[in-house]
């Protein structure tokens, strides 16, 4: 009874989808017709509201609509069905950096954007989000880059003069170069506050050591570049593991994820000192840190210098009826002018390199984190990752694996048996 | 029934009547009378196979391939994915988990929903009230109900550990994150069935009790012997709802995994995920469809082959036949 409601839902999303699908496709839009509407599928903030009227004007005919669905999590089912079904898409898709990799299997069924005029803008873009949109042949381009999340460290003035560590950016930044660094002003801090942890979870550090060592290493991760597990065999993806494990280890995470309500609720107490910031995470804190955490945030650069977590891409399914029309919106939305413009409206963080030396955007500071100068910190970060091939298994390799480290800081898994419980959670995710 | 004509054709008397027209009438009555039940029955049965069968069949030709929606492959795997199924210990493990949910959960509640309905039954004011009132936890917005249980079991500033003065790690514990859960599920579910038992109470007759009464029967020794008993179709029926429902326990496991970050994984160590929670992870989470639909066909097997036992061990402890 219960389990089918949910279901039932979906049948009917899925029925009302095809139904709009259906009743759009039919008004005549044959390619004589000049006037025609452009979908767009987005979900959360992509802040491209404002930008689509400058797409209209120099389209004249072409309306464009955008449907937002505010989760990610709604958003990846409906796009499964619209892709797997062959109707019911948008005109232009937003790809998550988590789906891209799945999607790039059959990237037969995309436009490819090449075919478009987009390898012109092949400069103008960071050299990994470029690559991740790319077939690995190189042939076809599936994916334009939009926002990237690059990977700073939010910390906590207060706990830290507290802890009588430097509360000056620049100054905290030299705490930790390295990540062993890192734990180690964490063992000092929590050495000197009690309750409160270092860290607000394990997901970042080993997101960001992955792809770290990676990046400088063999140049992927979990899959090597023909998509073969290696996982196991892998020493960046090992030396990673053990870095992230060594902070469950000294129980210095609080072992929560990132906007659960418990973490909600810990960033208005004194739960923990720093927290992975994502420059989308800026907000996040902003708003459940509140009034509590008013001046007591700043923002520092991440141990290892570099790292991103999350941005997207806008793809053209070829189901689409208007494919030359789509691909030049995608590529509109995806151009400096347009990635600024949506950095002003949602503070997406650009992963066009004009963009970002735009004032606009080098420029920008945030008050709420002590002024800091979050538009230079965030380029740098991100303009030093290295590129790394994904397999399409990518993201449920590092759920599984996340989770092993999280039952590690619970004390449901011993760290000596970590490893080789890590080893059978990706092998069973990698199917 | 009425409105269906079961007078036989009759003779032909009239002027007009041809042999050929007279014998097309009878086979048109012939019909109305043989087949005119089934077409009034039919709607029922046309839109199970659309909704009900076609899926069935359907998930069962998916669970025979290796299907992923997001990646487009769909290969012949034949029995492959039953295969893997039964060497797969996260499958066991979350059947474990949704037995123990199943059990923790159904057997207070049906006992707390007998003993409810035996209460309502008796005569008090605002009786309608009350009775309506039961079943408000089924209406309440399951965003509410998150929310509210969320804030009562949370291990570091949770309500229930704050007033026990305890640190019951209510998630990451596995016997604990069954019994928050089944709190759950028994907060919205026993006042239906007890709505349920109520019905049938107030069809038992009012002079077996007057009779017993009279005899010096307790309201105790009422309750157990004659109520209970006289309820035994409804329990029987109570007992396989729960069981279909119990197995396919979805919403309150999701609900109840509100810090983790995938809320199918049924926390950490999956140690509160339910085989329906795996089934739709497989299927829509990691690009599994043809595991999935596997799943979910076991999970039916499964369902069917416990309300057997359930029926047979009810009508057992009934006693007599």
């Amino acid at each position: 009874m219960r389990g089918y409601r949910l279901r039932t839902a979906a049948v009917l999303a899925a029925a009302g989808v095809l139904a709009a699908a259906c009743g759009g496709g039919g008004g005549g839009d044959s390619k004589s017709d000049k006037n025609f509407t452009l979908t767009v599928d987005v979900f959360g903030e992509f802040g491209y509201e404002t930008l689509y009227k400058g797409f209209e004007q120099s389209h004249p005919g072409v309306t464009v609509k955008q449907r937002k669905v505010s989760s990610l999590d709604d958003y990846k089912p409906r796009l499964q069905q619209w892709i797997a079904t062959g109707s019911g898409a948008g005109d232009v898709v937003a790809l998550e950096e988590g789906i891209l990799p799945t999607y790039m299997q059959q990237r037969t069924k995309f436009v490819n954007l090449f075919d478009y005029g987009a390898r012109s803008m092949q400069s103008d873009f960071l050299p990994w989000k470029w690559q991740l949109g790319l077939s690995p042949d190189g042939s076809q381009l599936v994916g334009l880059g939009t926002d990237v999340g690059p990977l700073a460290m939010c910390y906590r003035k207060d706990l830290f003069k507290k802890a009588g560590l430097p509360t000056e950016r620049d100054e905290v930044a030299k705490l930790w170069p390295t990540w062993d660094q890192f734990l180690a002003t964490g063992q000092k801090f929590q050495g000197k506050v009690s309750g409160a942890k270092w860290l607000d979870g394990p997901t970042a550090v080993l997101r960001a050591t992955v792809l770290q060592n990676a990046g400088s290493g063999p140049g992927y991760s979990f899959f090597d570049k023909d998509d073969k597990f290696v996982f196991d065999t892998n020493p960046a993806v090992k030396q990673a593991f053990d870095t992230a494990l060594k902070f469950e280890q000294n129980k210095m995470t609080a072992d929560m994820s990132i906007f659960t309500p418990p973490w909600q609720t810990a960033l208005k107490r004194d739960t923990f000192a720093t927290v992975p910031c994502p420059s989308w995470m800026l907000g996040g804190i902003k708003q459940f840190s509140g009034d509590f955490g008013k001046g007591k945030w700043d923002v520092a650069t991440t141990p290892g210098g570099s790292g991103y977590w999350g941005g997207s891409w806008l793809a053209v399914p070829k189901q689409s009826k208007h494919q030359k029309a789509a691909a030049e919106l995608a590529q509109y939305l995806t151009s400096a002018q347009s990635q600024v413009g949506a950095f002003k409206d949602k503070d997406t963080f650009p992963s066009n390199v004009k963009a970002e030396q735009d004032p606009a955007v080098s420029g920008a500071s945030n008050d709420y984190f002590s002024g800091a100068p979050t538009g230079k910190i965030f380029g740098q970060l991100v303009a030093s990752v290295k590129p790394v091939h994904l397999g399409p298994k990518n993201e449920d390799v590092r759920q599984a694996v996340e989770n092993v480290l999280i039952a590690v800081g619970q004390g449901h898994v011993k760290p000596e048996e970590a490893w080789g419980k890590a080893v059978e959670a990706a092998k069973k995710a990698a199917r | 029934m009425t409105s269906v004509d079961t007078r036989p054709a009759r003779p032909v008397d009239r002027a007009g009547g041809t042999p050929r027209a007279e014998r097309r009438r009878a086979l048109l009555a012939r019909l109305d009378l043989k087949a005119s039940p089934y077409a009034f029955v039919a709607p029922f049965f046309v839109v199970f196979l659309v909704f009900g069968g076609y899926p069935l069949v359907y998930t069962l030709w998916v669970s025979l391939h290796d299907w992923g929606l997001a990646s487009g492959t769909r290969e012949w795997a034949g029995f492959g994915n039953y295969g893997y199924l039964f060497g797969d210990d996260q499958f066991w493990h979350a059947l474990v988990n949704t037995l123990g949910i199943f059990v923790l959960s159904t057997v207070p509640q049906l006992l707390l929903a007998l003993l409810l309905a035996n209460t309502l039954n008796r005569r008090m004011r605002a009786a309608t009230v009350f009775r309506i009132g039961v079943v408000a936890p089924l209406i309440t917005s399951m965003a509410a109900v998150a929310i509210v249980f969320g804030q009562l079991f949370d291990t570091h500033y949770g309500f229930i550990n704050w007033i026990l003065h305890t640190d019951i790690e209510w998630h990451t514990n596995r016997l604990w994150s069954w019994t928050a859960i089944s709190v759950m599920v028994d907060w919205r579910w026993t006042g239906y069935n007890a709505l349920i038992f109520l019905a049938a109470m107030q069809a038992i007759p009012k002079d077996l009790y007057e009779a017993a009464a009279i005899d010096g029967a307790s309201r105790m020794r009422q309750f157990w012997q004659i109520t209970v008993p006289l309820l035994r179709p409804t329990i029987l029926f109570t007992v396989i709802i729960s069981t279909i429902g119990g197995l396919q326990l979805f919403t309150e496991p999701v609900l109840f995994a509100n810090d983790t970050a995938n809320r199918m994984d049924g926390g950490a160590t999956h140690q509160f995920q339910t085989l329906t929670l795996y089934m739709y992870d497989n299927a829509f989470g990691h690009d599994r469809y043809g595991y999935g639909a596997a799943i979910a066909w076991v999970l039916f097997l499964l369902i069917i082959v416990f309300s057997l036992l359930n029926f047979l061990f009810i009508r057992r402890a009934g006693g007599t036949r």
